[in-house]
């Protein structure tokens, strides 16, 4: 056999490992590297789904809106109007979606009021606020006020 | 003999391997485009979210933590939030020494998830109040930028995600976030943040948090679309966002924001 190169056969070995290697690489990143990867940009196009996938645990105040008419008179023109349902009655997605299955608590009228209305100086200065030692007797919040509609008129 | 057999089993093999690979892959993509779209309301294109802050109306009833925290699976605890709330006192200084400025206090015990026990008092000169945070959405973020695998990303609707199936855990994003936005979920051990509730928002959701602040200090809003009052608020108001000079394109706007809120 005639040789141009000097240990040609180590050159072309060489070469035949080389192209094996780029081979199995391409070979590799097409099994590993899921299919949807780079579909908006550098990375799994899935992932997106996978984030939607959670169940919503608040349902939002629409939906309890749409079955409790009564307490959405009773909130009307109230300056707890705007509050949304869940701010007071906790995540009730469950209980949105089948009433009978999950029967929510009452939110404890004693307590609950001063998660938001505890006088404190941080607190914007307009916000109303009280301190329960010297506002409502030391009676619970709910013997004075309506949740619903809190202004004692 | 056995060489020269091995050989052309090993031909075989691998020829094989790589037909059946191609038309497997060939396969699953068909598979994939078959499948129907989850929400097909939603079109990622004509939405970028971001939210308003109006410090003048929070009063850090932590509300949103406890909130964040059922809707999201946030372990409690004083080290995992996705958002929490920061207390803000700054002493009168001296202001014929502006130099010497005070610094501010800044406490957030447990991140505001049990709201905040009065700890100043009123007409001693200083001024206090509630700064909420959480995770910016940055258009450029720092946090994305350094993932080594692509494991974090900003989707086309301007939401930073993470994705929990490639995340390695190597706390990179974390040690970026300019805002101390993430941490490490204990339980599968791969980054985590707010993900703006992103599976209520293509749903026709507000976030959480959102539902559950009692004041409207913080609302989602959606700078893509035209009818969103929020044009109309940041035209309004002088609004701000956290830590501008690191060009991190933050959408998250504050208004009434003091110089002192870092
Ligand atoms: C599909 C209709 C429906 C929706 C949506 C719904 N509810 Fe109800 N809710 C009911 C019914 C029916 C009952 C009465 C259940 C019973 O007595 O067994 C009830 C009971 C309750 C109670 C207990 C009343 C009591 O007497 O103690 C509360 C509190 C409540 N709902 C709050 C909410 C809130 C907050 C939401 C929004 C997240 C909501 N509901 C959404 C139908 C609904
Ligand atoms: C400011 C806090 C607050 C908000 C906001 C609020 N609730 Fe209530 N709600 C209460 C409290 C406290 C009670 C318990 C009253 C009691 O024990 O007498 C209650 C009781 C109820 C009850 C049962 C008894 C009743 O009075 O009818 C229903 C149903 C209910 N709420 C639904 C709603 C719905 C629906 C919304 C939103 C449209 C809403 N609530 C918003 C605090 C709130
Ligand atoms: C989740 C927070 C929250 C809770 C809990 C809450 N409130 Fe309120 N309350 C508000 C907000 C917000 C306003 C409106 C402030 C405003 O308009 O600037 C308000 C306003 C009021 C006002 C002023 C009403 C008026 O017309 O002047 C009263 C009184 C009041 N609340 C009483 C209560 C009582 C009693 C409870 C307990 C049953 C309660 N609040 C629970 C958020 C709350
Ligand atoms: C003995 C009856 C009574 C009790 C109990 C009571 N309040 Fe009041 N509250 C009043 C009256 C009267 C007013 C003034 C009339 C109004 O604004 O509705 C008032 C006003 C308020 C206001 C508005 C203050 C402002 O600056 O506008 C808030 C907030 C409030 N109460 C919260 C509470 C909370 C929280 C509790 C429970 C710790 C409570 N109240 C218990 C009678 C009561």
């Amino acid at each position: 056999m005639s040789s141009r190169f000097k240990d040609q056969e180590h050159l072309i070995r060489m070469g035949v490992l080389l192209l094996a290697g780029i081979i199995v690489f391409f070979v590799l990143r097409g099994v590993m590297v899921p299919r949807d990867f780079g579909e908006y940009g550098h990375y799994r196009g899935g992932a997106l789904e996978d984030n939607r996938a959670r169940p919503a645990v608040y349902a939002g105040r629409k939906a309890c809106e749409e079955c409790h008419e009564e307490v959405v008179a009773a909130r009307k023109g109230g300056r707890h109007a705007a509050v949304g349902c869940e701010a007071c009655h906790g995540p009730l997605a469950k209980h949105a979606s089948d009433p009978a299955a999950a029967k929510p608590g009452r939110p404890d009228a004693k307590t609950i009021c001063l998660v938001c209305h505890l006088e404190n100086v941080a607190r914007p200065a307009k916000f109303p606020q009280v301190n329960p030692l010297d506002h409502g007797e030391g009676k619970a919040c709910s013997d004075c006020h309506k949740p619903h509609q809190p202004k004692i008129s | 003999m056995t060489s020269k057999s091995d050989r052309r089993e090993f031909l075989r093999k691998s020829s094989k391997f790589l037909l059946l690979s191609g038309a497997a892959s060939v396969a699953y993509a068909s598979v994939a485009e078959g499948q129907p779209e989850k929400a097909p309301n939603y079109r990622m294109h004509d939405h970028w979210w971001g939210m308003v802050i109006d410090i003048d109306l929070c009063i850090g009833c932590g509300n949103c933590v406890r909130a964040d925290k059922a809707e999201n699976g946030v372990p409690l605890g004083p080290k995992y939030f996705r958002t929490w709330v920061e207390r803000y006192h700054i002493p009168p200084g001296d202001l014929q020494h502006p130099e010497k400025e005070e610094l501010p206090v800044v406490d957030s015990e447990n991140g505001g998830f049990d709201g905040f026990k009065e700890k100043y008092k009123k007409g001693d000169g200083s001024k206090n109040f509630f700064v909420p945070k959480l995770c910016n959405q940055c258009s450029h973020s720092p946090c994305t930028q350094v993932c080594p695998v692509g494991a974090t990303f900003e989707s086309p609707d301007g939401v930073v995600l993470v994705d929990r199936e490639y995340c390695l855990g190597c706390r990179y994003c974390i040690h970026a976030c300019p805002y101390g936005c993430r941490y490490l979920h204990p339980e599968t051990e791969t980054a985590d943040k707010c993900s703006l509730c992103y599976h209520r928002i293509v749903r026709g959701l507000t976030t959480a948090c959102c539902e559950a602040c009692p004041t409207g200090a913080r609302r989602l809003v959606d700078l893509k679309d035209p009818n969103d009052p929020v044009h109309e608020f940041l035209k309004m108001h002088k609004v701000h966002v956290l830590k501008p000079q690191m060009a991190t394109g933050a959408k998250v706007y504050y208004n009434a924001l003091d110089g002192s809120v870092r």
